[in-house]
């Protein structure tokens, strides 16, 4: 959603709900829930609920359960974490509530 | 050169290094003792996060205790980083809006209560002493393992180091010696990892030898024929429902913890605190990656350098005469057919490994030279110190700061505030020394209750203090109450009385799970039939979504 170009928020006073203030924070959550999803899946779902059937699949040397739990999560986990960062600089531009 | 000579030369220069640093970072005002002025660079913070969070255990303990578990290890690889990821998404931008300088403060304010504020007061001390004894212990082990030196006196020297640098620097002596130490410890755990991975498998990056050489097929092959289980097949220590609620537990109990949360109220901006997270984990992600690659290079050398041996051909290998001194390695031709054998069976097994030694025995074993087995010394001191003093600095700034200043001497004057923040900080690290030297014997078992205990109550309510404008005093005190009371019923049960887990056979360090979801619920719940949370209340939830005026922190007046 674009931002509203008519009534930017006032620096003195920022309007928590107006309709940009109510979208600013809409679009925060939104992208937290993406994220979120994929943290779920890289290691609740690939290292532990799909642990046995994914088993049977090799990634190189390593099952690809194994690679997952012991090394694959951990590094998506560090790629969420600068994707935020890096998404909420731009969310944060957009509606000029940076600092 | 021996190795106790250099591990004094580098134990010493390590040491004279944070002395200084403690010395050149002394600060004046409360400000620059519990956040550091608020001026920590993000990359800076990441690195003090990461040295902050990997204490003795991670350094010395955790790739041995996967070594053991094989692919159920992951609770602790993917429980102990997955937690930073809720941290930088729900907790870490918005906390350093609120500003601040602890947790119980946002507690006590968000939830207009100082009961709840000395609840969380409470909780953070107790989760902090336990953890803090084991870092003292940790430091003393590594003293007497390397230097000779009884585990007594190792302590006292390690409290005179932590004493010196968080008394006269505080939060800010605290960061920028726990950057320095970070540097030392990841040094010390990555050059024997790297070395062995070439000895190994010739390939120098020891995260890229675990996937793509044939190093784990040939552990699962020796585990095989020994009558051990695959190494990679899950599920063969803990249950997967186990592995399933024990690695939330971790994640939210690791997102909860106060010394963590706090480390983010340190630095410019909220945006420095979004991008520090990030730092943070991937400063912590270079150690927890390399873990199971020395899990896995050790075990499989261990083995092969000992099984099938005689007796008396192993004890001229020479590290195996000094690591049996020790009791960690125990060599017993139980069977008398004049070889030893490791079997599946702690009974018959004639080899017995400590998880402990797997990653200080790695360079001997590895034949590196002397100077790299003193590294991993003075790294395993530099986690234990490091750990031990962000925790000391949240115990000093619950009493001296909530309970102190906030309830009983709100008049007191910034130099009173500086003072009694000192002293409670020397006194807290004089009785984690008593315990680290009379150790209670229940220390192992309390870090389950550490865990479970910053999962099921700091974690749901700072969540629901930011993203439910609508919860109030009476829903977070209730969901504490109720999360709090169940998980301590069930570990006390549990761990000491030998209780049943009667939930759904969930054990003790994967509770915390299950209190924070009824946290969550009952909060929620017993909000939406008590009355709003005021006005100004709900106003300083609006505020600390909205990174701009992150300066100063909120003000909830």
């Amino acid at each position: 959603m674009e931002p509203d170009q008519q009534t930017p928020p006032e620096r003195a006073a920022y309007d928590y709900n107006s309709p940009a203030g109510k979208a600013y924070w809409r679009k925060n959550i939104t992208l937290i829930i993406g994220l979120l999803v994929v943290w779920a899946l890289v290691s609740f779902v690939a290292g532990i609920l799909l642990a046995k059937p994914l088993a049977d699949i090799n990634f190189f040397s390593v099952p690809l359960s194994f690679w997952f739990a012991h090394q694959g999560s951990i590094v998506v986990f560090v790629i969420l974490i600068f994707v935020y960062a890096r998404w909420m600089d731009r969310i944060d531009k957009e509606f000029d509530v940076h600092e | 050169m021996s190795v106790e000579a250099w591990t004094y030369l580098l134990v010493g220069l390590t040491f004279a290094g944070y002395i200084y640093i403690g010395y050149a970072s002394r600060v004046k005002e409360t400000s620059g003792f519990y956040v550091a002025g608020r001026g920590v660079p993000a990359i800076a913070n990441g690195a003090a996060t990461a040295a902050d969070w990997m204490s003795a255990a991670s350094f010395i303990s955790m790739a041995g205790l996967i070594s053991f578990l094989g692919y159920d290890g992951a609770i602790y690889l993917m429980g102990w980083t997955g937690g930073y990821v809720l941290l930088a998404l729900l907790l870490a931008p918005y906390l350093r809006k609120f500003g601040k300088y602890t947790v119980p403060d946002f507690v006590g304010d968000r939830y207009y209560s100082n009961t709840a504020r000395v609840v969380a007061a409470i909780a953070a001390m107790f989760v902090s002493f336990t953890y803090v004894a084991g870092q003292m212990r940790g430091v003393g082990i590594v003293f007497s393992r390397f230097l000779g030196l009884s585990i007594e006196w190792g302590v006292v020297v390690g409290v005179l180091i932590v004493a010196f640098f968080a008394v006269l620097g505080g939060m800010k002596g605290i960061t920028w010696t726990q950057v320095a130490q970070y540097s030392v410890l990841i040094i010390a755990y990555m050059v024997p990892a790297v070395a062995i991975a070439v000895i190994l498998t010739d390939i120098p990056i020891p995260q890229l030898a675990l996937t793509f050489s044939d190093i784990t097929s040939r552990l699962n092959q020796i585990q095989t024929d020994l009558g051990l289980t695959n190494y990679t097949q899950p599920f063969t220590n803990l249950s997967g429902l186990n592995v399933f609620m024990v690695t939330m537990s971790l994640m939210i109990g690791t997102a909860g913890l106060p010394h963590v949360i706090i480390r983010f109220y340190t630095v410019r901006s909220v945006r420095a605190a979004r991008y520090s997270a990030g730092w943070a984990l991937l400063f912590i992600a270079l150690l927890y990656t390399t873990a199971p690659a020395i899990a896995v290079f050790a075990k499989y050398n261990l083995i092969n350098e000992l099984q099938g041996k005689t007796p008396a051909e192993a004890n001229e290998i020479e590290w195996v005469g000094s690591w049996s001194d020790t009791g960690l390695l125990g060599l017993e031709d139980k069977n008398a057919d004049g070889v030893l054998e490791m079997t599946a069976d702690p009974e018959t097994s004639e080899i017995t490994i400590d998880r402990d030694i797997i990653v200080l025995s790695t360079p001997e074993v590895a034949g590196l030279p002397a100077i790299v087995i003193a590294l991993v010394a003075a790294g395993g001191l530099a986690a234990a110190l490091s750990t031990a003093a962000g925790l000391l600095l949240v115990i000093s700034s619950s009493l001296s700061h909530d309970i102190y200043y906030k309830l009983i001497h709100p008049e007191a004057s910034e130099g009173e505030r500086l003072l009694v923040g000192r002293l409670v900080i020397l006194g807290a690290v004089v009785v984690a020394g008593y315990f680290g030297i009379n150790p209670p014997g229940f220390v192992a078992e309390v870090v389950a209750f550490a865990f479970g205990l910053a999962a099921a109550s700091f974690f749901p309510i700072i969540i629901l203090g930011i993203f439910d404008k609508r919860m109030n005093r009476e829903g977070a005190i209730a969901g504490m109450i109720v999360g709090l009371g169940f998980t301590s019923f069930y570990i006390i049960g549990a761990q000491f009385f030998d209780m049943n887990p009667f939930f759904f056979d969930i054990n003790a360090q994967g509770i915390g799970t299950v209190g924070a979801a009824m946290n969550f619920i009952v909060a929620f719940g017993v909000s939406r039939v008590t009355p709003a949370p005021p006005l100004h209340i709900q106003e300083m939830v609006e505020s600390v979504r909205v990174p701009r005026g992150a300066g100063e922190g909120v003000d909830t007046h």
